[in-house]
């Protein structure tokens, strides 16, 4: 049965057959998330030799890794991006992606994550925000909404979620976005930019979780949850002139920020350039 | 594929920018250096005392042969960074001291459970805690074997001097390549500061290891397999199409993650003993002195080694038949040589900077009939020739 939805997958070359099925529950976001960064590598004829991607631990870093038939890095929790820093150095004429949860990038992984926006650093990073921690039993996360219920906030969530796209463009990052699994194409359009922007770019996208989270909020379908999803969206051109009572438990979506600054990788070998032309040993044949 | 360092025009910078000869410096430069020569061209680190001159070194001198220095936010950022980087192909290494350390235990058994080669050192300094955080001490041990979790092997070295740091960090990469294996440095603050005298040889005189890369696609495809029965597979670096799949999870020979069959976990996890153990030759390494006539001997390690070395010779002189061991791999114990020194004396005496570490590898190998006994001194102040030589004469 799975064996025949996949073969009518279109994109299913873009994919690890021996992993499949995916281990994702009936109605995660997940698979939309993986649907989507497949055909933005498709659209832009991407060849996945031409990709690594690297994950941290949770469901939504199983997205692409194993699953992705690219050079995958299954890393340890929270640190995919330190660890896709040393990749992009190794690689830098390679698209270095790491797709992981709100909990890994955003909680443990917090620090890397604004740094690596602070540096600028070419990489992609697609987080996707269930707004809880899915693969440990629905615990409370630092992007649970206020009020919410889950297992670790069993009366309701007193602490105030992160709003992880501003934060990492105010620490630097070239490309920030946010969208939902609601929509689909417009976060098709912004994985695309994000791969082609030369500098760090974050996709943020806010996908369901029925299972842990939705089941504990009156939301325990899919279709229930991207309908809040579709009501609660406000385009960023519209929230700049909205009051923080009326943004409160919005989802503002769109592009925060698509700027050119100087890039990290770029700038270092710039600097070793520079440090071997100052020192004289430029040789004839260049072995760097 | 290449592994960065490799090329020609490395030597040639090499051989320009480093003059073979005596300089006087720092241990922390010297192995700074023996970094250099082994082919090092990325390091991430992040500062802290008593290993912030390995970085500095570093940040220096990579840039003029072409490679990458990071400083990165923290410890974990550092290792999780050179692992990415060792897949690329590159060599890495980090310096650290103990409470960073620690901080890049998680990743050290990444490092460990998915064979990415690196050289970690630990330039060790008084704890617990931050301690005397400037001071030297020889307290880390235990956790450069124990500090990460699950099953696992560890290579440790520990040099005695900053001539020895140069050769030992060449050591740690040739073992770290050959065997696909992050390799630990225990160096100690002491030392790291000590300025003396460093023959710096000639390049070409550096004998140097690159790992092992697949031979065809075949291999290519099982990068946790064991084609050549040493338990080490090639390693097929990111970035040439094979679509390797590299996860801290129990994998299957093809690198897919399988946590559910118990064989699965058990081939794996005792592969990667297997490969430690039975490659003893490659990294088992100590020296002796004196141990052919020993009544009584000293074991000692790292800085403390050479007033253990001033002890014994001045016990000779009295005309005490005194002996030197140090275990120059520390980790796995040179347990079957320790076993035979331990059946020809009669009072064993382990000198080192804590309150009692390897004295407890020590004496698993020795029969209850032998005395031992620690010789130890924490605060910071490393162990006298006059302190050693006391308690040899005390059980003299």
């Amino acid at each position: 049965m799975a064996k025949e939805i996949y073969s009518k997958y279109p994109l299913i070359k873009y994919l690890r057959k021996e992993a499949l099925p995916t281990a994702l529950c009936p109605g995660c976001g997940g698979g939309t998330v993986l649907n989507a960064f497949a055909n933005a590598v498709d659209q832009l004829k991407i060849d996945p030799k031409d990709l690594v991607v690297v994950s941290g631990i949770g469901c939504s870093a199983w997205i692409a890794s194993p699953y992705f038939l690219a050079d995958t890095l299954h890393t340890t929790h929270g640190r995919a991006i330190a660890f896709a820093t040393g990749v992009k150095v190794g690689l830098p004429d390679k698209k270095v992606v790491v797709i992981s949860g709100d909990g890994d990038l955003a909680s443990i992984g917090g620090n890397h994550l604004i740094h690596a926006a602070r540096r600028n650093i070419d990489i992609t990073v697609i987080l996707v925000n269930n707004f809880i921690y899915g693969m440990t039993g629905g615990q409370v996360a630092p992007t649970t909404p206020f009020g919410a219920k889950t297992t670790t906030s069993p009366y309701r969530n007193i602490e105030h979620p992160l709003q992880i796209s501003e934060t990492v463009a105010a620490a630097g990052a070239s490309y920030v976005a946010r969208w939902t699994t609601a929509h689909v194409y417009q976060l098709i359009e912004s994985i695309k930019k994000a791969l082609q922007v030369k500098g760090f770019s974050l996709v943020e996208v806010i996908s369901q979780c029925p299972v842990q989270f939705g089941r504990r909020n009156q939301m325990k379908e899919p279709a229930e949850m991207l309908r809040w999803y579709l009501k609660n969206s406000v385009p960023i051109s519209k929230a700049k002139n909205m009051s923080p009572e009326e943004l409160e438990g919005k989802f503002v979506i769109g592009e925060f920020v698509n700027r050119e600054r100087p890039e990290f990788v770029t700038e270092l070998n710039k600097l070793i350039d520079e440090v071997q032309e100052h020192f004289g040993l430029k040789g004839e044949s260049d072995g760097v | 594929m290449i592994i960065r360092g490799d090329e020609p025009e490395q030597i040639r910078l090499i051989k320009k920018l480093y003059k073979p000869g005596n300089y006087f410096m720092q241990g922390n430069e010297a192995l700074s250096y023996g970094a250099l020569f082994a082919g090092c061209r990325f390091y991430a680190g992040y500062p802290i005392t008593p290993s912030s001159e390995i970085a500095e070194t570093m940040a220096r001198e990579l840039p003029k042969l072409g490679g990458y220095y990071l400083q990165m936010e923290d410890e974990i950022g550092s290792i999780a960074a050179m692992v990415g980087a060792s897949w690329t192909g590159f060599k890495v290494m980090t310096a650290t001291a103990g409470p960073g350390f620690s901080l890049m235990q998680e990743n050290l058994g990444y490092a460990v459970m998915t064979e990415t080669p690196l050289v970690l050192v630990d330039v060790q300094r008084s704890g617990p805690s931050t301690g005397q955080a400037t001071k030297g001490a020889q307290g880390d041990f235990f956790q450069a074997r124990w500090g990460t979790h699950g099953d696992h092997p560890i290579v440790a070295l520990s040099p005695t001097s900053g001539q020895d740091a140069f050769w030992e960090v060449i050591r740690a990469f040739n073992i770290a390549e050959r065997l696909r294996t992050p390799v630990v440095v225990l160096f100690d603050g002491v030392l790291a500061h000590t300025r003396e005298l460093v023959k710096i040889p000639d390049v070409e005189e550096v004998e140097i290891t690159y790992r092992k890369l697949p031979a065809n696609e075949e291999e290519a495809k099982l990068p946790f397999g064991d084609p050549h029965g040493d338990g080490v597979p090639p390693m097929p670096l990111f970035g040439h199409g094979y679509f390797t799949h590299v996860t801290g999870s129990t994998h299957k020979e093809n690198g897919l993650r399988d946590v559910y069959t118990p064989e699965v976990h058990d081939k794996l996890v005792r592969r990667i003993h297997r490969k430690i153990e039975q490659n003893r030759h490659v990294y088992e390494k100590y020296e002796e002195h004196f141990t052919d006539d020993a009544e009584i001997l000293v074991v000692s390690w790292g800085v403390t080694a050479r007033p253990a070395l001033g002890a014994v010779l001045k016990a000779r002189e009295e005309g005490i038949k005194a002996g030197l061991f140090v275990p120059k791999t520390v980790h796995p114990f040179p347990g079957e040589r320790m076993r035979e020194l331990g059946k020809k004396v009669r009072a064993v005496l382990v000198a080192e900077m804590n309150l009692g570490q390897m004295i407890i590898e020590v004496e698993r190998y020795l029969n209850d009939d032998v005395l031992l006994k620690g010789v130890n001194k924490i605060g910071g102040v490393p162990l006298t020739v006059e302190e050693i030589l006391r308690e040899i004469r005390g059980v003299a």
